[in-house]
């Protein structure tokens, strides 16, 4: 991963298991978000390729990427709505586009999406009228609309407050279990990664690669890395007032 | 029966008189156009039923469609009186409809009511009469936010006038040469077709230095800036609207007039005279391209003819409007950009009103001149 000849994560590897939510975790600038960028395909990596199911994203073609790209749902951090649609027509919009529904049925699959979200009744309102919790919430919305069997998070807490956020979790966790699909979330908030998360992996920006994978409790309690188990415990654990 | 054309199956049965129960079997997917639930209402037209359950151990695959089909066959359940037992739904879709019902739908007063056309006239008027006294508003902190320059007490950034300055002056040569000669050849030409039938030729070049000098040097110069820099300066604080920067500016007690709108505006003050005396100057060459090479007038009879066209009063008044129209393509730009709505769309908004709005009033501002200086005979 790279932007020109300057380098931020080498030799990453890992692998995400279907129905997992796995959590994509470290300091400011270690490439969290380059990352996620890789992985649903906005930017190409210097080297290397993210496989789906065993197929090459950034090796196929045209139109097998876009069928790839179908099976993602992207949920951006600060919803990325398109401020000149209402919130049924966000989530419409990708229905309309990949499926042949009937009109009636698109808008009750619209109504059921931002209800699952809690925003029902708030289908026509615009980007513009509504809270930032709700703005992302709806992002999350339109993500689903084409049932993904991947679901991206990109900060999903952040600048929500705490219960706004837990119930934003709440929902990650809801949706796994009744949709089964595989979530992938990019975090540095620890309630949310302790809440959420299966397993882990911690980019480092000092040695510019992974140093950690799996679940982020067991990696706080007996990661060898001294960094990880600071950032897992908010530095404390290093000044001697470790949690458990 | 799954048939050839769907792979799902609906049937109603009745295990007892007063029990339906919704028989789905195959994929319920999206791409396979599931079937509307009015047939389920159809299959049940036989007698009074107390309980509607489902049974869906034979599906094979679903999505949202199965499970936006079941939420609309329970809610007419409802509606209808008939309990609606949704323990034979996919334990996902049972999920799923639980977790769409935890936040009742708010009552927002989204939907949105039509007026009466008397209404939205009033709506329209009031909306109009408020844009005017904005205006106003504005252009008052604008003078006011001159005055405080005058006394030294204005605010802001010299590094930002002159990048101001470098953008709407020598960036904005290009066009402003390219429009300005044009104009004067088109000017030249067709005065040459109606003059030299009168064998008046020599009288082009009065025709296109006192229209160039008087009046289309500036207009057109004022137009091009306000589809430029106009536009650019609605873009740009429509976009730090947006963003919160201008909020960022009032809190700590930085007039965003005098930061943001103050440099701008003397930065089209200082250059829009000097742009339109280039444009002036370059108009006459495209007049003259025509005077000479297709009216065969010698380059010093042309030359001298101009001197003697153009009066000292026809170019200052000429350059005199063009310092208005640069306070109002600033003024205009930076009203409408710290109008604009927080959002892309309103941005382009703000953008395509500063330049409408702009080329409205040069043109409104120009017809009151001619009247001045018609009143005044100059």
């Amino acid at each position: 991963m790279s932007y020109g000849s300057f380098v931020i994560q080498r030799d990453l590897s890992f692998t995400i298991a279907p129905a997992e939510i796995f959590v994509v975790m470290g300091g400011s600038g270690s490439g969290k978000s380059t990352l996620l960028n890789h992985m649903v395909g906005l930017l190409a990596p210097a080297k290397g390729d993210v496989l789906y199911d065993g197929e090459s994203f950034w090796h196929a073609a045209g139109e097998e990427r876009d069928r790839l790209r179908r099976r993602l749902g992207v949920a951006y951090q600060a919803g990325a709505l398109w401020s000149s649609m209402t919130l049924a027509e966000n989530v419409a919009l990708p229905l309309e586009t990949f499926t042949a529904l009937p009109r009636g049925q698109i808008q009750e699959i619209v109504s059921l999406k931002l209800a699952l979200v809690g925003l029902a009744g708030f289908e026509e309102f615009y980007p513009s009228e509504i809270s930032g919790g709700m703005l992302k919430r709806a992002g999350v919305a339109r993500a689903m609309a084409l049932d993904p069997d991947i679901l991206f998070f990109d900060e999903p807490s952040a600048g929500l407050d705490p219960v706004t956020s837990r119930r934003l979790d709440d929902l990650i966790l809801d949706l796994r279990a009744s949709l089964g699909a595989t979530m992938v979330v990019v975090t540095h908030e620890l309630p949310s990664i302790f809440a959420i998360a299966d397993r882990a992996v911690f980019l480092d920006a000092e040695s510019r690669t992974m140093i950690a994978l799996g679940n982020p409790k067991k990696l706080r309690d007996e990661s060898p890395e001294a960094k990880v188990r600071a950032f897992l415990t908010r530095g404390e654990a290093s000044a001697g007032g470790a949690t458990t | 029966m799954v048939s050839a054309e769907h792979p799902w199956t609906l049937h109603v049965v009745r295990p007892t008189s007063d029990v339906a129960r919704v028989e789905l079997t195959g994929a319920w997917r999206k791409q396979d156009r599931v079937p509307d639930t009015s047939e389920v209402w159809h299959d049940l037209q036989t007698g009074p039923v107390q309980r509607l359950t489902f049974d869906t151990s034979r599906v094979t695959e679903w999505d949202s469609s199965l499970v936006t089909f079941a939420r609309k066959v329970l809610e007419e359940a409802k509606t209808r009186g008939i309990e609606g037992d949704r323990a034979g739904l996919p334990e996902g879709a049972q999920r799923l409809l639980h977790l769409a019902e935890a936040v009742p739908p708010r009552q927002t007063g989204s939907a949105r009511s039509k007026s009466s056309w008397l209404a939205n006239l009033g709506v329209w008027a009031t909306a109009k009469w408020d844009e005017t006294v904005a205006g106003l508003d504005f252009l008052g902190e604008g003078i006011l936010a001159l005055v405080a320059l005058l006394r030294r007490r204005a605010r802001f950034r010299i590094a930002d006038l002159l990048t101001v300055i470098q953008d709407c002056g020598p960036r904005a040569l290009g066009i402003v040469s390219l429009i300005s000669f044009l104009i004067g050849l088109i000017l030249g030409f067709v005065g040459a077709v109606q003059l030299e039938q009168f064998g008046a030729s020599i009288y082009v070049a009065n025709l296109v230095a006192v229209a160039m000098t008087r009046e289309i040097g500036c207009i057109m110069t004022a137009i091009v800036m306000a589809g430029r820099t106009g536009a650019a300066f609605a873009a740009q604080l429509g976009t730090m609207t947006t963003n919160q920067e201008i909020d960022a500016l009032s809190t700590m007690g930085i007039s965003p007039m005098e930061f943001l709108v103050l440099p701008r505006m003397l930065a089209l003050i200082l250059m829009m005279p000097l742009l339109t005396i280039y444009a002036d100057l370059v108009g006459i060459l495209g007049g003259a391209v025509v005077g000479v090479g297709m009216l065969g007038l010698g380059p010093t009879e042309y030359y001298e003819q101009t001197r003697d066209a153009v009066s000292l009063t026809s170019f200052f008044i000429g350059v005199s409007k063009s310092v208005v129209f640069g306070v109002l393509v600033a003024l205009v730009g930076c009203l409408r950009g710290m109008q604009s709505g927080r959002s892309a769309a309103a941005v382009g908004l703000a953008a395509t009103s500063a330049v409408v709005t702009s080329i409205v009033f040069i043109i409104v501002v120009d017809g009151i001149f001619a009247v001045i200086l018609n009143v005044l005979h100059l």
